[in-house]
């Protein structure tokens, strides 16, 4: 058996309380991230991809809020901690980037200040260590110069550059588990590259879990060592990456792999999913993905999908691709 | 013959600061040449691609395409017709109503007050022109039904609005639409949903298409031809198989081994040097050259015209084979 998880999540339901009725956007996710382990999780916009994420994190603007399942980090169970427990895990055991560098960094504060006090209050060290490490780690992330430029100002890097110091940020503190939302998503093809070859190379050097947040398939293949698919709320899909990218079980993966460029390549036009997600008010009945579903019967419309976990079937889908019947 | 003919177009901005802070912090005037010297043509019912990083030019080119923005320098014919000279207003009239535009933002692009009848309509409308019955056969034509024509924009979803922008390019029976980053804000299964409706909607209309992306897998699919930009200059141009499978220009190259490739499983890419430089103050010679790793002693000292190589244009020394 291999070492206790990192990260492990188990039937994970957030819910928002509205005029309209209960909504759902996270609804019993379950899986596990491994010491030194990529988790790619993709999806569509809405599919809930980015609330997963924050609910470990306890960041989840009201009203959304857990309200049943268990995330376990490192052994201990942190669902039910309060905000401040949870804000001193941050940082010390898990680190963020987001999309955008600037939701991580305050504009009016040098970025040395910002690494110094974020080392200081997770690590036991004296205010010159701490200005040593803050250095170091901005040389590790590949900021040219960085003696000098430690006490600029974020609006004085380019936009890959404080994706940089985002990421320096976010591992000071030698966190077991990073939380990537987005995090090349506004960069440049060039600039993107650099970044992914970064936070790959640290995590794996240091051990750390990774969940990746993306919408990017291309990334999610080359960075991802396990990739999580969501669909409306729920997982459609948990494997290995080639598997799941390469040979899908849930119909919703083979569609959006197929409706991909590359896939239908050489092909006047591309291959179509037909119509789109639907709203978390106005699920249908049954597996959420049935009115679109070439493979949907009867059993698909009455009965909510199976449940896939760490230990569960790889697809959310009563009739997956690639198994005999 | 080619619908459109743009020649040594180049549009250069004033980003100086305010007048008052120049002469107290005496500062120079600061310029930025946004499109530099750029020359290629669309033969009619064909689509040409513009590829780039941020920032590369492409929004800038399209806008000057669509008269938004008058050139600097260089121009643009349509129909052997350049709005910038042209003084026949029957003659502008016509060429405008042969174009339309698509933005990326589905949602900004679309006047949230107004029914999308009168949204798809207007461009006839705007001209005195006669619309009944237009927005509904529009809207089925595009894949939505009549009856969404009685709607606000809200109601629909983010592929409906584009679809709904392409509806309103449609109606004055436009020749060329110039499309920029149409699908950029839309998921893949949506994309793909999108991107057939306007190979459909060409075939069927004998349509011209100027496809302005960032996406290069979207490009390779959708294109005739590609050219790509860095730093306000067309640094290559070719037909999408040659470009991919043999690109010229280093740029080019380390743009195609840098994209994330869906067949890319645990694929280890150097990544790039470097940054795209500052375009106030671009590197001299070829702009590439700082990031170039076949750059020689020319580079730095010469700026490469775009010249025929095999069945591409390539604007560099290297690849002329001229060091
Ligand atoms: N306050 C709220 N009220 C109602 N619905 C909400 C609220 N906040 C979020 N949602 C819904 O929760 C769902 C999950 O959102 P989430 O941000 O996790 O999606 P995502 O997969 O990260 O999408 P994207 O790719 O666009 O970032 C969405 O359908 C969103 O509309
Ligand atoms: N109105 C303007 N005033 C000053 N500078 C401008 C203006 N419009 C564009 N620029 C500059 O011109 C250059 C080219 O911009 P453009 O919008 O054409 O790029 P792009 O290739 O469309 O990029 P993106 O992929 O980000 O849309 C950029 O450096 C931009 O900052
Ligand atoms: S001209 Fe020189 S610097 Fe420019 S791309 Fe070619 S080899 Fe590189
Ligand atoms: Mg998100
Ligand atoms: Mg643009």
């Amino acid at each position: 058996m291999s070492a206790e998880p990192v990260l492990s999540v188990r039937d994970l339901v957030v819910e928002i309380p509205t005029r309209g009725g209960l909504l759902r956007p996270v609804d019993r996710v379950s899986y596990d991230i491994g010491a030194g382990e990529i988790l790619g999780v993709v999806g569509e916009s809405g599919a809930g991809k980015s609330m997963t994420g924050n609910a470990v994190i306890g960041l989840l603007d009201r009203p959304a809020r857990i309200t049943s399942g268990e995330i376990w980090l490192n052994g201990e169970r942190i669902d039910q901690l309060s905000m401040r427990e949870l804000r001193k895990r941050r940082g010390k055991q898990i680190g963020m980037v987001f999309q955008d560098p600037l939701t991580s960094l305050n504009p009016l504060i040098p970025i040395g200040q910002q690494l110094t006090e974020t080392i200081r209050e997770h690590l036991p060290v004296t205010a010159a260590e701490a200005r040593q490490r803050a250095i170091r780690s901005l040389e590790e992330v590949g900021i040219p110069a960085a003696a000098e430029r430690i006490d600029s100002y974020p609006f004085e890097f380019s936009g890959g550059m404080r994706q940089r110091v985002v990421i320096a940020l976010a591992l000071c503190a030698e966190p077991s588990l990073v939380i990537a939302d987005e995090p090349t998503t506004a960069l440049d093809v060039s600039v993107q590259a650099q970044i992914i070859a970064l936070l790959k190379r640290l995590c794996r050097e240091r051990g750390t879990a990774v969940m990746l947040v993306t919408h990017d398939m291309g990334v999610i293949a080359e960075t991802a060592d396990r990739v999580a698919v969501m669909y409306a709320g729920r997982l459609a899909e948990l494997g290995p990456v080639r598997e799941v990218l390469t040979e899908p079980h849930h119909p919703y993966t083979s569609g959006l792999m197929g409706s991909t460029p590359l896939a239908s390549k050489g092909q006047p036009r591309l291959h179509q999913i037909p119509g789109s997600m639907p709203r978390l008010g106005a699920l249908p009945d049954g597996c959420a993905f049935n009115p679109r579903c070439p493979k949907a019967q009867d059993k698909c419309r009455q009965n909510p999908e199976p449940r896939i976990g760490p230990a569960d079937p790889r697809a959310a889908c009563w009739f997956p691709l690639g198994e005999t019947a | 013959m080619s619908l459109v003919s743009i020649q040594n177009l180049t549009r250069v901005f004033d980003v100086s600061k305010p007048w008052l802070n120049r002469v107290i912090e005496r500062l120079p005037k600061r310029y930025l040449t946004a499109v530099s010297d750029v020359s290629f043509d669309i033969p009619a019912k064909t689509t040409y691609a513009l590829v780039g990083e941020s920032g590369s030019g492409k929004s800038t080119i399209g806008k000057m395409v669509v008269g938004l923005l008058p050139p600097s320098e260089g121009g643009v014919t349509i129909n052997g017709i350049d709005l910038a000279i042209e003084t026949d207003d029957d003659k502008i009239e016509s060429v405008r109503s042969d174009i339309q535009m698509i933005f990326q933002d589905p949602y900004a692009s679309l006047n949230p007050r107004w029914r999308v009848r009168d949204i798809i309509q207007e461009p006839v409308v705007a001209r005195g022109g006669k619309a009944t019955g237009l927005a509904e056969r529009l809207l089925e034509q595009v894949g939505l039904t009549a009856s969404d024509a009685d709607k606000f924009p809200h109601e629909f979803s983010g592929g409906q609005r584009q679809r709904i922008c392409v509806a309103r390019a449609l109606a004055s029976e436009p020749k060329l639409i110039v499309c920029d980053e149409p699908t950029s804000a839309l998921d893949v299964s949506v994309q793909a949903q999108v991107l057939n409706l306007m190979s459909d909607l060409k075939d069927e209309f004998g349509l011209t298409y100027l496809f302005i992306s960032h996406d290069l897998t979207v490009v390779q699919h959708m294109a005739d031809r590609i050219g790509v930009l860095y730093l306000g200059r067309l640094v290559e141009e070719a037909s999408p198989d040659a470009l991919f499978d043999a690109p010229q220009h280093p740029y080019t190259q380390m743009l195609l081994e840098a994209a994330p490739r869906m067949d890319g499983f645990g694929r280890e890419v150097e990544p790039p040097k470097g940054e795209i430089p500052d375009p106030i103050d671009p590197p001299s010679g070829c702009a590439f050259h700082p990031r170039c790793p076949m750059a020689v002693a020319k580079c730095s000292a010469e700026r490469p015209a775009l010249k025929t190589v095999g069945e591409s244009r390539v604007a560099c020394w290297v690849a002329q084979g001229d060091t």
